[in-house]
């Protein structure tokens, strides 16, 4: 497969449909670079807030750590069903596709449940994004990955229905592919999200 | 390399693996917040290297980067935003914090 690939777009050139997957694999690629990028500005304008708590409440007034764990856990869950699904993909195994998608993007959907009972409860007790700079960059840092995630979920609930109705077709597989890509990476930023903002800040 | 331009994937072991090294990398700096068995520096450095070492996990079983099997312009992209990442971030901080420290004085 791996010869044949290369062979025809050796032979097709640069226009070809294997050519094509390839420079959009590339180009989602440096997507998810820049992404990366914006990220780490958020962590630094997280970490430069920190202290300006403007008499509010700290971090370890509002975060709660068994809450950090269970979505620590449902988006690592979720990573590795993904990635079930992915081999599956490979496999052509259909109905093995959907089964994991589905308990992919559910772990997802409960990920976004325990982030949103956390916003929810912090505003309810005056702790929104308008108390204090830390407040801010902990909203903006920590909601742009819940954003990230919600686009994620619901890009995974599309390719359901794509596999559902058009099946393993070479598009399909490789939009499957870039949305795994995404997922994963999402993982990455919530591996700094737990080590930069819940865990020191409950210390 | 098929059409998605990463390996074919054949097997779930690199999932597992993953998945368990994670678990473990997860478990230890959450535990030690948990229980505050150890002084507060010590923890913060543990948390660190445990976070260092998980999202290099991360990238090799979950998102499959090999020098070998990834395909060079992907890997130069990655060490691009990495150098870029690591100027604008140390920068940020750097200057940020000097500029606390020096109107705390």
């Amino acid at each position: 497969m791996t010869a044949g690939a290369s062979t025809m777009t050796d032979v097709a050139g640069p226009g070809s449909e294997a050519a094509n997957y390839e420079e959009r694999a590339f180009g989602f690629w440096l997507y998810l670079m820049s992404d990366g990028i914006i990220f780490a500005l958020l962590f630094a304008t997280y970490v430069v807030m920190l202290g300006q708590t403007a008499g509010g409440p700290t971090g370890k007034e509002l975060f709660s750590l068994e809450r950090a764990a269970g979505e620590t856990a449902l988006l690592l869950l979720s990573s590795a069903t993904f990635g079930f699904a992915a081999v599956a993909t490979a496999a052509n195994e259909r109905s093995r596709v959907l089964l994991w998608l589905i308990v992919t993007v559910l772990l997802g959907i409960g990920f976004l449940f325990l982030e949103y009972g956390e916003f929810a409860g912090m505003i309810a007790q005056g702790a929104g994004p308008d108390r204090s700079g830390f407040l801010s960059g902990f909203f903006t840092l920590v909601g742009t990955h819940g954003l990230h995630v919600s686009i994620g979920s619901l890009c995974i609930l599309v390719m359901i229905g794509q596999v559902l109705f058009k099946g393993l077709t070479t598009p399909v597989v490789s939009r499957l592919a870039r949305v795994g890509l995404f997922w994963h990476f999402l993982d990455i930023v919530w591996v700094g999200i737990f080590s930069v903002v819940y865990l020191p800040g409950l210390l | 390399m098929d059409v998605s331009g990463l390996p074919v994937e054949r097997s779930i072991r690199p999932y597992l693996i993953g998945l368990g090294l994670a678990l473990i990398l997860t478990a230890i700096p959450f535990a030690l917040v948990a229980t505050g068995a150890l002084a507060r520096g010590t923890t913060l450095v543990i948390i660190a290297i445990a976070a260092i070492i998980q999202i290099l996990v991360h990238l090799g079983f979950f998102l499959h980067i090999g020098f070998r099997s990834t395909p060079r312009e992907n890997l130069i992209a990655l060490a691009f935003a990495g150098v870029l990442i690591f100027f604008m971030v140390g920068g940020t901080l750097w200057i940020m914090f000097d500029l606390y420290y020096r109107m705390m004085v």
